[in-house]
């Protein structure tokens, strides 16, 4: 019987193991990605069961307690979310997930140091680990979610020798944890490792823009896995370690596909905001768009052209996200619908502030997935369109990312909108995108701009179609 | 004790092996729900900080556990209904058609 209960568990975290493995891979396909989200919700149901029955845990008021806590916000936050901010929303649990592996590294460290017995090495080393990981974790996704959340500003923030601060700080972090080692217990030297840890996730994550948020948030949330492997090496538990490396593998996945659309690497996403500085400042000022015009229409023109035209592909960005327009973005497309318009829609990887960001937004309004095209599907059938309506999109739509090798997005694969017969973009002002760089999409012959917020103007645009 | 250590590399490396395989492929339709669903997972954390939290007396260890606890459920809990709430709605697609 003594065996029995441990065994057990064990046992027990072997099938939740495999029960969020099947659900990850369900995840993978639109038919089965619900069933897959239960599955491994019933994995951890199970993992944390078996956990409660473990001889250590005998506290259950306490722990009772936080679980309730933890769930009513759970809920209460699952509810009450805007699909809009689902980027701000994943960014914020994964700092909490980040947060609990330090916690629980920290706890470990007060436990062993309330103990007479030494403490062995690889349990100082794999607890510097998790606490190192966790700390970046949690600091980091707390700033990428101010930033999301517009909190404080979604523009890269740099300071004169912030790189020589973050390595410096690396070094310290280092010749610390030789510290600790050699002093396993000394409770100070650990204090300043939590803290050089979290200082490291704010000064990681302030140099990255708003449009580089994708892969951001995909590789915090690589690293909320990895924190909590890290923290199974500290308690030497197999389902932690198991369970974070499915996590810490899938966000290394997403953040590789986001860096493949912006085609770029991800140390240039990462630090690329410190090369823009210096560019800046030995360029100065350019010349450019002092003289260029942009043709402008109103919304009833617009209202027309899109009417009578055979196919409409929109693209939407940001700006639609910001706006909460997709509701009217899919009312625009059901009036088209009813003129007999073959209405398609472009998305860009790397459009809105997490990957697939415009995909959730439009299931939200209703839209169907067959409607939507990605990138490769989508850029041949522009020689073929109509008019190309670009609502609240920027960068993923500029040509210099294709022909001027000096743009800071030169060589990002984009939306070939240009090539449509007729190009109306809707937008706020003449302000530029998150790259900062001018679009001269917006001063060709063919394009239209549609001053105005994305949805009123959509909305505009609804009203008069309906009058065609 | 280096054998524990070893003994869980080995089942890091195999799980993120197995990892990589299982979501290779990704259409972007699910990319949000992929990563809201992982996050969920990686709220396992509350695991580790049950057993950190289940100790008798009410010491720093057992306190730094409860707030690891009330973090993680937050992160399975909000992460998993979230995820579940997304994926209802990409359900509707027959709806038009």
């Amino acid at each position: 019987m003594n065996d029995f209960l441990p065994s057990g568990i064990q046992l027990s975290y072997l099938v939740a193991s495999c029960l969020l493995i099947l659900g990850l891979k369900e995840l993978g396909s639109p038919a089965t990605a619900r069933r897959g989200n239960r599955l491994a919700a019933i994995g951890m149901l199970i993992a944390i069961a078996a956990t409660l029955l473990d001889r250590g845990v005998v506290n259950y008021t306490l722990i009772a307690a936080g679980v309730v806590v933890g769930s009513l916000v759970g809920v209460v936050m699952a509810q009450r979310v805007e699909m809009t901010s689902m980027p701000q929303m994943v960014g914020l649990l994964n700092g909490l997930g980040g947060g609990a592996s330090t916690l629980i590294a920290m706890g470990e460290f007060w436990r062993v140091m309330g103990t007479s017995q030494a403490a062995a090495l690889d349990g100082t080393v794999t607890t510097i680990l998790s606490v190192l990981i966790g700390g970046i974790t949690l600091t980091g996704s707390l700033i990428a979610f101010a930033k999301l959340q517009e909190i404080m500003s979604g523009s890269p923030i740099i300071f004169p020798l912030q790189r020589f601060a973050s390595i410096g700080l690396l070094v310290l972090f280092v010749v610390g944890s030789a510290f600790l080692i050699a002093e396993p217990k000394d409770s100070t030297v650990f204090l300043i490792l939590v803290g050089i840890s979290l200082i490291l996730g704010v000064l990681f994550t302030i140099p990255i823009g708003g449009a580089d948020m994708p892969v951001a948030i995909s590789l915090l949330n690589s690293f909320s896995g990895l924190a909590a492997s890290a923290a199974g090496f500290v308690l030497e538990n197999n389902m932690l370690i198991i369970a974070g490396a499915l996590v810490g593998a899938s966000g290394i996945i997403l953040t590789q596909i986001m860096c493949k659309a912006m085609n770029r690497s991800i140390t240039n996403v990462l630090f690329s905001a410190f090369a823009k500085a210096k560019a800046k400042v030995s360029g100065g000022v350019g010349a450019i768009a002092t003289e260029k015009v942009v043709k402008s229409v109103d919304s009833q023109e617009a209202a027309m052209m899109l009417g009578y035209a055979r196919s409409v592909v929109i693209v939407p960005g940001y700006g639609m996200a910001v706006a909460q327009a997709q509701h009217a973005v899919r009312e625009l497309a059901d009036q088209l619908d009813r003129l007999g318009v073959d209405v398609k829609y472009a998305i860009h990887p790397v459009a809105g502030r997490m990957p697939g960001h415009m995909n959730v937004l439009l299931a939200e309004a209703n839209v169907p997935y067959p409607q939507l095209y990605d990138m490769d599907a989508i850029n041949p059938e522009f020689e073929h369109t109509d008019v190309a309506l670009v609502i609240g999109a920027n960068d993923v739509v500029n040509p210099a990312a294709s022909n001027d090798v000096d743009s800071p997005i030169y060589g990002m694969p984009i939306l070939d909108v240009e090539k449509a017969g007729h190009t109306i973009v809707i937008k706020r002002g003449m302000s530029k995108g998150f790259a900062g760089v001018e679009n001269e999409l917006f001063f060709q012959d063919k394009t239209m701009m549609l001053f105005g917020g994305a949805k009123d103007v959509v909305a505009q645009l609804v009203v008069s179609i309906k009058e065609l | 004790m280096a054998e524990t250590l070893i003994a869980g590399l080995v089942v890091f490396v195999l799980a993120s092996f197995i990892g990589f395989e299982v979501i290779n492929k990704i259409p972007p339709t699910l990319h949000t729900p992929l990563m809201s669903g992982s996050n969920a997972i990686s709220g396992i954390a509350v695991v580790g900080a049950l057993l950190v939290a289940g100790g008798n007396d009410l010491n720093v260890t057992t306190v730094l556990g409860v707030i690891a606890i009330v973090l993680a459920m937050i992160n399975v809990v909000g992460g998993f209904l979230v995820t579940d709430r997304m994926l209802q709605m990409f359900k509707k697609k027959e709806a038009r058609n």
